[in-house]
């Protein structure tokens, strides 16, 4: 039987009972749309999570005080009495004979839930005292003034660099702010740059943050005493000896910290550390959450199994005439198959575009929620999902389509 | 030209019923030529039934050998059997059996779909339906046609892979008598002009007196065969 004619039959006896056919395909449609919504926002997120990973910068280390939990990391907790990081181990870090693959460090504390208030607004962001090496470090930009100088910092002066965000919410505006005057915890600054947007990241928005001098921010802001900081950022001389540099920063760590391998207070994370832990995260949860989503296509293939039985049962006399008119086997299987695989494909197709829809909504909902979410509709998902539903048409029509084929033709058309 | 369209010899089939065997034919034997009307009658319960189906390629005898045609059908598998339906056979059922969803042409084409044609067909269609004279309502779906004009869709559709034998189930079952002998006219005229062979089952004994031969079967073997 020729591939238009069964495929005309087909159209024809699924338009015989139409709410009966929309709702078999409704079943695959909230299936499909499900696992394509679903993988489309997990990629989304793994998207989202990598950009602001890769905005570190290739060539960054971050080494901070005490152990981080690792999947199955045998040294969690294991460190006890974890020494707080000092100025000077950033300044042992440029000892060019023992690291010599260590081109800058920048040494930061940082202070969250500050108050902010200018322009007669208030609000509370993150502080960020840093030295004048943490702006080519972290290849921050200002899109207006400057960043503050070694001279600035040692003087210890109250200058401050805010981002776009702080400085719509305080001011409404974000040009033309330089020299205004701005309090964090109460104290007075100068406002003397305005950071270029990074765009918000789902590790908290860069954009809403102000940058300090650290010696201010540990006397005026903080207001702590010591030496200690909150994590060095090192800049590895190339992207090449990123390895290198960590391997000279933990020999050097260990030293001066007097442990032994195996037991390091610290950590050194690199780019491509936070990039594989953060992919295995969202790798695990698109999954799970594409899991579940599949559940759905199965039970809407069990409703086409379920449709197409019936169907079969009630044409039974349609199949036993169709085998006295000539029909072998194989037509009257192929074409139960051919309606149980159009009613999946085309819920499969509708699926896609109602599930690229789901995901567009919810990016719609996160950028709103002031998360930046791009929900990512890949073209292996959707050939994922074109592919599977077409699978699920065929693996649960072959059952009724089968029984349909081996009706004998003499008892099928006696069938009442 | 005196030519054997159909000839069976010793042809037995047993049904079980649970416990109990069936015996439907007890070894009948037959001969029909080309170009005959022949009415099969019988009592229900005789085997005529069975026997159809025999005929027809709808089942397999459990003993006993046929031959359609020139070709020996018992001892071919499923396929070879609709195969042979669709080229051999035309039938013509009691209930018409036509599709419902779709138009008489449609339904005409039916068995031209399954035949392997390179062309679709369409004019031995509408040549069939013009020699059962419902050209007019070829469009027209079975529930817009009465029942003899179903009756004649269900005959064109028999006609259009040109088959040896036509076998009519109780063909004016259905029908009125005025339109029964309508369609029982139809059957002779286009089994004169075409030599079509026609069987047809019935126990209807005014339609067995228009055919040339009658066979009567009771307990599944012949019990008159009146020229």
């Amino acid at each position: 039987m020729k591939i238009q004619r069964v495929a005309r039959e087909t159209i024809t006896s699924l338009s015989a009972n139409k709410l009966r056919t929309g709702l078999t395909v409704l079943g695959i449609v909230i299936g499909v749309a499900a696992v394509i919504a679903m993988l489309s926002v997990g990629q989304g997120a793994q998207n989202t999570i990598t950009s602001s990973i890769n905005s570190i910068g290739t060539n960054v280390l971050y080494l901070s005080a005490g152990t981080r939990a690792r999947f199955g990391g045998e040294n969690f907790n294991a460190v006890r009495n974890v020494r707080q990081l000092t100025m000077s181990d950033a300044q042992a870090l440029l000892d060019p004979f023992q690291t010599p693959s260590v081109k800058a460090v920048a040494p930061v504390i940082q202070g969250g839930n500050i108050t902010a208030a200018a322009n007669g607004q208030t609000t509370t962001t993150t502080v960020y005292g840093v030295t004048t090496s943490y702006f080519s470090i972290r290849n921050e930009q200002v899109s207006e003034g400057s960043f503050f100088n070694d001279q600035q910092v040692n003087t210890h002066a109250r200058v401050a660099i805010i981002g776009t965000d702080l400085a719509t919410t305080l001011f409404g505006q974000t040009s033309g702010l330089t020299g205004q005057t701005i309090r964090i915890n109460s104290q007075t600054f100068t406002i003397i740059g305005i950071l270029k947007s990074k765009g918000g990241t789902s590790l908290g928005s860069s954009d809403n943050q102000i940058i300090i001098p650290l010696t201010t921010a540990r006397d005026r802001v903080m207001q702590r005493g010591g030496t200690t900081v909150d994590g060095i950022y090192i800049q590895a001389t190339s992207a090449q000896s990123v390895s290198e540099a960590t391997t000279q920063v933990s020999n050097i760590m260990r030293l001066r910290h007097h442990v032994a391998v195996g037991k390091e207070d610290f950590s050194v994370l690199s780019q491509a550390d936070l990039l594989s832990t953060a992919t295995s995260i969202t790798g695990i949860l698109t999954a799970f959450l594409g899991g579940i989503a599949a559940i759905s296509l199965l039970v809407g293939g069990i409703g086409i199994m379920n449709i197409m039985l019936v169907s079969v049962v009630e044409r039974t006399r349609e199949i036993g005439l169709r085998k006295a008119l000539g029909a072998r086997n194989r037509d009257i299987m192929a074409q139960f198959l051919a309606e149980s695989s159009f009613l999946s494909l085309l819920g499969g197709l509708m699926g896609i575009l109602l599930g690229w829809l789901i995901s567009l909504i919810i990016g719609q909902i996160a950028s709103a929620a002031g998360n930046s979410l791009n929900p990512a509709v890949s073209l292996n998902a959707v050939l994922l999902a074109t592919i599977f539903s077409i699978a699920v048409g065929l693996f649960f029509g072959i059952y009724p389509a089968r029984r349909a084929a081996r009706l004998e033709p003499v008892e099928a058309l006696r069938y009442e | 030209m005196e030519e054997t369209v159909i000839r069976a010899e010793g042809l037995t089939k047993f049904y079980r019923m649970g416990e109990v065997e069936v015996q439907a034919l007890r070894g009948l034997s037959l001969e029909i030529k080309r170009g005959e009307a022949v009415a099969i009658m019988g009592p229900s319960g005789s085997g005529k039934t069975t026997l159809m189906n025999i005929l027809g390629c709808l089942d397999r005898p459990t003993g006993g050998e046929y031959i359609l045609d020139g070709e020996k059908v018992s001892g071919l598998n499923d396929d070879q059997l609709a195969n042979i339906r669709n080229r051999k056979i035309g039938f013509v059922f009691q209930s018409f059996n036509l599709l419902q969803r779709t138009s008489a042409l449609a339904n005409v084409e039916l068995p031209l779909s399954y035949a392997n044609l390179q062309n679709d067909g369409r004019e031995r269609a509408v040549a069939a339906l013009k020699a059962v004279g419902l050209e007019s309502r070829m469009k027209h779906r079975p529930t817009e046609l009465s029942g003899g004009e179903q009756q004649r869709v269900a005959i064109a559709r028999a006609l259009v892979n040109e088959p040896a034998i036509l076998l009519a189930d109780e063909p004016t079952g259905n029908l009125d008598s005025k339109v029964g002998q309508e369609i029982m006219d139809l059957l002779l005229s286009l089994n004169r002009e075409r030599n079509t062979t026609l069987l047809i089952i019935t126990h209807d004994p005014r339609i067995g007196a228009q055919t040339q031969r009658t066979i009567k079967i009771r307990d599944g073997i012949i019990e008159e065969n009146i020229q």
